[in-house]
């Protein structure tokens, strides 16, 4: 696929960094050209220097036979742009643009065929602080995903002595919890993955990825780890974009306050929040967070710019009795040397944000892909097109399905045709239309199912691709 | 000088107009034949030929009016022109109404306070009383423009907050672009509602005579009436009921109600964030009283004393100062209380007095903030309204006019106290006038006048009365050196 990716800020470098081992062509475009020659020394990729939006530099990266756009400059407008006038000039057929502002996305009619011309919008500070909610609202887990509209969750949680299930066989969840459907899709003991059949035990510190229907979720795990007392307390240390629009959305649930350095930016975040208490000063100073009794916090949440700040911050925290820390960290390196060590949660931005977008570079239909452990893992949201004859999904019972190894089925999401099944007592009539089957080794997947699938390691996904599509010939 | 010429033209032609509005009253008196024309032609005449004095020595000084001039124009036309109302009051009642008590009377009306010197107003020809009524209309309707335009402009006592340019809770106030529309949109909505208002009294059973002079004393948040028992003399829920209604809608901010009417929706009432506290601290007090009295026994049944408590707490709080009862005799706690909330309650740009619920409200959150400040020394938090941030330069303009608030009600309560009066006396009759509500207590009651009072107790009322309209610092300004200062 020829892709072209306009920015090479964190999130272009990060895209191109996954999209390249996928043998792509890729053409970064960006006006730096600092940038752009650190990005070519590292990767295998071509750079062109020069303004996104313009015609001639938009030409002179290929976009007249390119197959895709990657619009992620910093600029909504030069994206904005971009898409437009490789619609218009070079009849591009799939444009993706970052739009951070929500004003553009409150009007979706701008953004179609005759106007921006843009397929696909996303908002990486959104997603980044979506995957942190669903943190602060299951504080035990390390990664909760949704797929299916939020139907179905993939839930990773490390395991600790005091859990029901821990120095059990896995096969033990059904008698345990006999009424929800789960299905542990994956295991990493000391960082290695372990495919889970029935008889596998499950140790104290094994990380679990557990598939349930979302509502299940607690319960899962609960059979685990011991279950903590719900968060009520957060602080949230750098009141930028995404600290900005976490405190938003948490504070009218939580105690949430904000500790933020830059006067300006303090001041525009009190006069934005309605209920936090926003607090100007360094979040590696102790005697603030001593002052505003980081010791009684559920959650530290170390949401700055700076990877080493935020280290520091959450370290520093933890150390003083915050219950629950996580740090945002952009280097892998960092993520790596910290992560179930001392601060419980690190989060990379750049791969929990381009899931969205890896999901349309994706061969196959792919509703969904989210990056798990940093990059190393994926869960995919496929849909199963074609027949029995032309598919090799469809219509057999998931043993008979010739799975790679490491890759584990984990549940199919299926939507009833027929209005009979549906049942109306809750009222949630549109959750109705759709099932959520937890596979086992006798589900048989029908056309049309989204199925989605855990695969240990991103070698895998190919392979999977493959699968999934639908053959072109009868033999 | 040139300056001041230029003020001056501008003021006699608010004189000669005003001039104009006599003629009312000489029409009335003329239909009538009820004896009081003569003090009107009088009246006419003085200011009508001043005024074209004035205009003759100062029409050439055409000259855009400065900020400054603002002032000087604003505390000319509130203290001069009660002194011309105040001609066919003398004239009628010569030699027995003083030019202390006639300017009074003028002030209270002009102010929109409604506490009178006059009694046996029962008899009074229908002229005169219309005449008080009217200069509370008159009174409002330049409060109006005044609150909502002019004294933002100047930035008095944080009025700013309410400038367009200014990011506040009311960037919608400026209505329209250029000030003059301002008023009369907001003009066109005060007649609007004061014909509303004029018919119901009529329907409700006033006769059309006092449903006019009601009128005017209602939409100005006034209380001046026609009768010595004020509404005590119709004794009727009906009339009571549409009385309140228009109390509560007259203390409102017109530009709110300008934006409704425009906007054609009731959503602008809902994003006025004085509106809901004016509303729930007001009703919120009328049961309170009223379970007050009722408790205490001062009335039999409950239905009852919410009758008498709403009427008397919603006509003190909203600074209008009818009475349909003798409340001086209900336990001393609720007229207090109604007195307290004469000083607060009304919003912004209504035609009621005392420091405005939004002056409250900034007040209220600079001591949350002060406690809040003292558990989290980095805590950042500005004051916020309507979901917009203030100034702090704004928010201490507000503490400066509460601290000056403060101040004239002591020092003022003191020199009434050393004057001779007793103490509730002197207290509720200053609190009464620098609120514009009216009646106090104990000597300046309900059922009394403020005919009790002499001169110097007088003329301490009625500066109460300017400072309290012009809010303080308008008259503080004119009156300080640095303004005459080249």
């Amino acid at each position: 696929m020829k892709i072209i990716i306009l920015g090479a800020g964190q999130v272009g470098t990060s895209v191109a960094e996954s999209l390249v081992s996928e043998a792509n062509d890729i053409t970064v475009v960006d006006t730096d050209i600092t940038h752009l020659q650190a990005l070519q020394d590292r990767l295998d990729l071509r750079t062109v220097a020069g303004n996104a939006a313009s015609p001639s530099v938009l030409k002179a990266a290929g976009a007249e036979d390119a197959d895709l756009l990657i619009a992620v400059t910093q600029s909504d407008q030069t994206n904005l742009c971009a898409c437009r006038t490789a619609a218009t000039l070079f009849n591009l057929p799939t444009r993706i643009a970052r739009l951070r502002s929500p004003d553009y996305a409150e009007h979706p009619q701008l953004l179609d065929e005759n106007n921006f011309a843009v397929d696909f919008s996303i908002c990486p500070e959104q997603i980044v602080t979506d995957y942190i909610i669903k943190l602060v609202e299951f504080p035990e887990a390390l990664q909760v995903l949704e797929f299916a509209g939020g139907r179905v969750s993939l839930v990773a949680v490390r395991a600790f002595e005091g859990g029901p299930l821990v120095g059990h066989p896995i096969a033990d969840i059904r008698r345990h919890i006999p009424k929800v459907d789960a299905r542990i899709a994956a295991i990493y003991r000391k960082d290695q993955p372990i495919t889970p059949t029935g008889d596998t035990v499950v140790e104290a510190g094994d990380e679990v990825f557990c598939l349930a229907a979302t509502e299940d979720i607690r319960e899962v795990m609960r059979e685990l780890r011991r279950m903590d007392k719900p968060a009520k307390r957060v602080m949230i240390a750098g009141g930028g974009n995404i600290g900005y629009r976490l405190a938003r959305a948490l504070e009218k649930n939580y105690r949430v306050k904000v500790i933020e350095e830059n006067k300006r930016r303090s001041e525009f975040l009190a006069a934005n929040l309605k209920e936090a208490l926003v607090l100007r000063g360094d979040a590696t100073d102790e005697d603030l967070l001593e002052g505003e009794n980081v010791a009684d916090m559920d959650m530290f949440l170390a949401l700055t710019n700076d990877d080493e700040n935020n280290i520091m911050s959450s370290l520093l925290a933890k150390r003083m009795g915050a219950r629950r820390v996580l740090a945002l960290i952009n280097r892998r390196a960092y993520v790596d040397l910290v992560q179930a060590d001392r601060i419980d949660i690190a989060i990379s931005p750049a791969h929990v944000s381009i899931g969205s977008l890896l999901a349309h570079v994706r061969r196959g239909d792919v509703a969904a892909v989210h990056s798990l452990r940093r990059g190393a893992a994926e869960a995919l949201e496929l849909i199963a097109h074609g027949d029995e004859k032309s598919s090799k999904v469809v219509g057999k019972p998931i043993e008979e399905i010739d799975l790679p190894e490491g890759v584990t089925i984990g549940a199919i999401v299926r939507r009833m045709a027929d209005a009979e099944k549906v049942t109306v007592n809750s009222g949630a009539l549109l959750a109705e239309h759709h099932r959520v089957i937890i596979a086992h080794h006798d589900t048989v997947i029908e056309p049309d199912d989204h199925v989605i699938v855990f695969v240990v390691s991103k070698r895998l996904v190919p392979k999977v691709e493959k699968l999934f599509q639908v053959g072109l010939g009868f033999f | 000088m040139n300056r001041y010429l230029a003020v001056l033209r501008v003021f006699s032609l608010i004189l000669i107009m005003f001039a104009g509005t006599m003629t009312v009253p000489v029409v009335v008196a003329w239909i009538y034949k009820d004896g009081a024309q003569y003090a009107y032609d009088e009246g006419i005449a003085i200011t009508l030929i001043t005024g074209a004095l004035i205009w003759l020595f100062t029409h050439n000084q055409r000259r855009e009016l400065h900020i400054k001039d603002g002032f000087l124009l604003v505390v000319m036309t509130w203290t001069l022109l009660p002194a011309f109302a105040a001609i066919p009051l003398m004239s009628y009642f010569w030699p027995n109404l003083s030019f202390t008590d006639a300017y009074f009377e003028t002030v209270s009306g002009l102010t929109t306070t409604g506490a009178t010197v006059l009694s046996g107003l029962d008899n009074l020809p229908f002229s005169i009383n219309l005449w008080r009524g009217e200069l509370v209309w008159l009174g409002g309707m330049g409060l109006i423009v005044l609150a909502t335009a002019i004294l933002p402009l100047l930035g008095v006592g944080g009025r700013q907050m309410f400038k367009a340019e200014a990011p506040g809770p009311m960037k919608d106030t400026k209505l329209t672009p250029r000030m003059a529309e301002t008023a009369k949109g907001l003009w066109a909505v005060y007649f609007a509602i004061s014909i509303a208002c004029f018919f119901a009294l009529r329907w409700a059973g006033m006769t059309w005579g006092d449903a006019v002079i009601h009128t005017g004393s209602i939409m100005g948040l006034g209380g001046f009436s026609s009768h010595d028992a004020s509404f005590g003399f119709w004794d009727s829920p009906k009339i009571e009921l549409v009385t309140m209604t228009f109390m509560t809608i007259a203390g409102m901010n017109f530009a709110t109600h300008f934006l409704v009417w425009r906007q054609r929706s009731a959503a602008p009432y809902k994003f006025d964030p004085e509106a809901r506290w004016y509303l729930v601290v007001m009703w919120g007090s009328v049961l309170g009283v009223a379970y007050y009295l009722w408790y205490l026994d001062a009335y039999a049944d409950f239905l009852t004393a919410l009758r008498y408590a709403a009427f008397n707490v919603v006509s003190i709080a909203t600074t209008t100062g009818f009475a349909n009862t003798d409340y001086n005799l209900w336990p001393l706690f609720a007229p207090l209380w109604m007195l307290f909330l004469s000083s607060f309650v009304t919003c912004s740009g209504s035609t009621g007095g005392g420091i405005k619920m939004v002056r409250a409200m900034v007040l209220y959150k600079q001591t949350f903030r002060e406690v809040i400040r003292s558990m989290h020394p980095a805590a950042v938090q500005p004051i916020k309204l309507g979901g917009e941030t203030l100034q702090n330069n704004i928010v201490f303009a507000v503490l400066a006019f509460g601290f000056m608030y403060m101040v004239l009600i002591v020092s003022f309560t003191l020199l009434m106290a050393y004057s001779g009066l007793d103490i509730v006396t002197s207290f509720s009759a200053v609190v009464a006038c620098i609120n514009n509500t009216g009646p106090g207590l104990n000597q300046v009651g309900p059922a009394t006048t403020f005919a009790v009072l002499d001169d110097f107790q007088t003329w301490i009322c009625t500066s109460a009365m300017l400072l309290g309209r012009l809010e303080i610092f308008t008259l503080l300004v004119v009156l300080s050196p640095a303004f005459w200062r080249k």
